[in-house]
């Protein structure tokens, strides 16, 4: 099986603490077939990290049911590759080391893994660079060494929680087409997480579009644009649709407003 | 040239200070017994080196024993205070509090319960290690980033995967801060245990030479004890750098801001 299919079914989050309960996540009812890119935009603190973290079993749902190939989630998932924001490196090891702990950490085979490493880290332009340490690499490096970890072991699920918010426009970009071209090729299963409109539209076959606190999914909009989409999708009309309608969706909810609302008197009062 | 220069420089400012030190006392005419030059403190060195040597032995093997004691105590107690929540909530703020008493003061009782020899020494110095030990143990294996645990739990890993390949290394460099400080304590505490009770050892040393006006002595057993510090400080050190080059890479490209 090289891909699994993910279900939501009235999950909710809420969080207590010293005695004050915050609904992070409303009910939420979702399906993501199997092989899907999904896309989950929002703007920060709308609980869309907790969403991944539920799928992954990281945090448990307070309401409702998760399933994952089949099974309901109680425990953290195995049989996928996570992607944060930050790489999350292991300061003590080599980029290469960073990789393979993802295999000897499931017990399994670290040489038998290590010539597809080698590989993976010289598509992502990371050759020549499988001994130095995190301390010693760009962010955007770091970033690729997670990527990296979170493939090698070709897991058919893949969790992204924004992997390319903290990088430069370039890399991005950059990353952003590796990642089609890979999903391409191997139809997993993922769920991307990002506040980038413009990322989701590219990136997903459906996008959920979710609305700040508590967070629920507002609308979920289908992306019918051609594979692969490259560079050239920016310029498709049903692009700069989709884009827009996104925006107005935001624009509606206060997450974005049309002015500027900076330009306030500095200085000093006389 | 690098390296060169690191270790060329500060010792080139201590043979300055030496040479200025020394200039003083003889220009100055500084009786001896207040402040002898260098040249009379490694003369008297000379002189006495039989007696001091053995002397440092003793001091050496009670600073070495309460160090290992309180590595070999402190590492397990912090293992067990990061991972028990019953035990963080029971042990350690007890343990905490603990180590406002100042160590130092009931170092007598520790003579009228065990007597002059080894185990009074070895419990002050014990003492004087393990608080810092523990502490930065038990914060190094809590200050784990919670992102590296998500990943971590992901794999399916089981504890004692988990804990050999993340908490225990990503532990390390804090607890070798730990183990930094404890040998620095250490030597106090050998000594100020000498100084409380004892009939041999450095500390015992100072204070008879002290007691008999013998600057130059005080001060050449001064320098031995010192030594006997530096040797242990950068034992630990060394051991750091084998047990975590990356760590000590990285420090040094922070402190001078270049990379390697």
């Amino acid at each position: 099986m090289s891909s699994v299919p993910i279900r939501l079914a009235g999950a909710s989050k809420t969080f207590r603490r010293d005695g004050q309960t915050t609904e992070a996540l409303s009910p939420i009812d979702i399906d993501i077939a199997p092989g899907e890119f999904f896309a989950v935009v929002g703007p920060s603190g709308c609980g869309k990290s907790t969403l991944l973290k539920m799928i992954a079993g990281l945090v448990s749902a307070s309401t409702g049911t998760v399933t994952v190939a089949g099974n309901a989630v109680t425990e953290p998932v195995t049989d996928l590759g996570i992607v944060f924001q930050s790489p999350v490196l292991l300061d003590w090891r080599t980029v290469l080391g960073n990789v393979l702990v993802q295999l000897e950490l499931r017990g399994l085979d670290t040489a038998a893994y290590e010539p597809a490493a080698r590989r993976l880290l010289e598509a992502v332009g990371l050759k020549g660079f499988e001994d130095r340490y995190p301390f010693e690499l760009s962010g955007g490096m770091r970033q690729r060494a997670a990527i990296v970890r979170a493939l090698i072991h070709d897991p058919p699920l893949l969790l992204m929680d924004e992997p390319f918010g903290a990088l430069d426009a370039l890399t991005r970009e950059q990353l952003r087409l590796d990642l089609e071209a890979l999903w391409l090729a191997r139809r997993k299963t993922v769920v991307f997480i990002t506040h980038s409109i413009d990322e989701a539209v590219l990136l997903a076959d459906r996008v959920a579009v979710m609305s700040p606190r508590p967070g629920r999914i507002e609308r979920l909009l289908t992306i019918d644009l051609p594979r692969p989409r490259g560079l050239a999708a920016r310029q498709l009309p049903a692009f700069t649709g989709v884009v827009e309608e996104v925006t107005r969706l935001f624009l509606e909810r206060g997450v974005l407003q049309t002015t500027g609302n900076l330009a306030v008197e500095l200085g000093p009062q006389s | 040239m690098g390296r060169l220069r690191t270790i060329a420089q500060p010792l080139g400012l201590a043979f300055a200070v030496l040479l200025l030190w020394e200039a003083a006392v003889r220009l100055g005419g500084v009786p001896d017994y207040l402040l002898p030059a260098p040249t009379a403190i490694l003369a008297d060195l000379a002189k006495r080196w039989p007696r001091i040597l053995s002397n440092a032995w003793v001091t050496g093997l009670e600073i070495v024993g309460g160090f290992a004691v309180a590595v070999v105590v402190s590492l397990p107690l912090a293992v067990g205070i990061a991972f028990s929540a019953w035990m963080a909530r029971s042990i350690y703020p007890l343990i905490v509090t603990l180590q406002v008493v100042p160590k130092i003061a009931i170092a007598p009782i520790f003579v009228i319960w065990f007597g002059i020899g080894w185990i009074s020494k070895l419990t002050l110095v014990f003492l004087l290690c393990f608080f810092p030990m523990l502490v930065n143990a038990v914060a190094g294996f809590r200050g784990i980033n919670p992102e590296i645990m998500d990943f971590a739990r992901s794999t399916g890993a089981n504890l004692w995967r988990l804990f050999w390949r993340i908490r225990l290394p990503s532990a390390l460099p804090s607890i070798f801060t730990g183990l930094r400080i404890g040998a620095v304590n250490a030597v106090t505490g050998a000594v100020v245990a000498e100084f409380v009770a004892s009939d041999r050892g450095l500390g015992y040393l100072l204070l008879e030479y002290n007691g008999n006006l013998l600057a130059s002595a005080v001060f050449a057993t001064v320098f031995v004890l010192s030594a006997i510090g530096l040797i242990i400080y950068y034992t630990v050190e060394w051991v750091e750098r084998l047990a975590l080059p990356w760590h000590v890479a990285q420090r040094r490209s922070e402190t001078t801001g270049e990379q390697t």
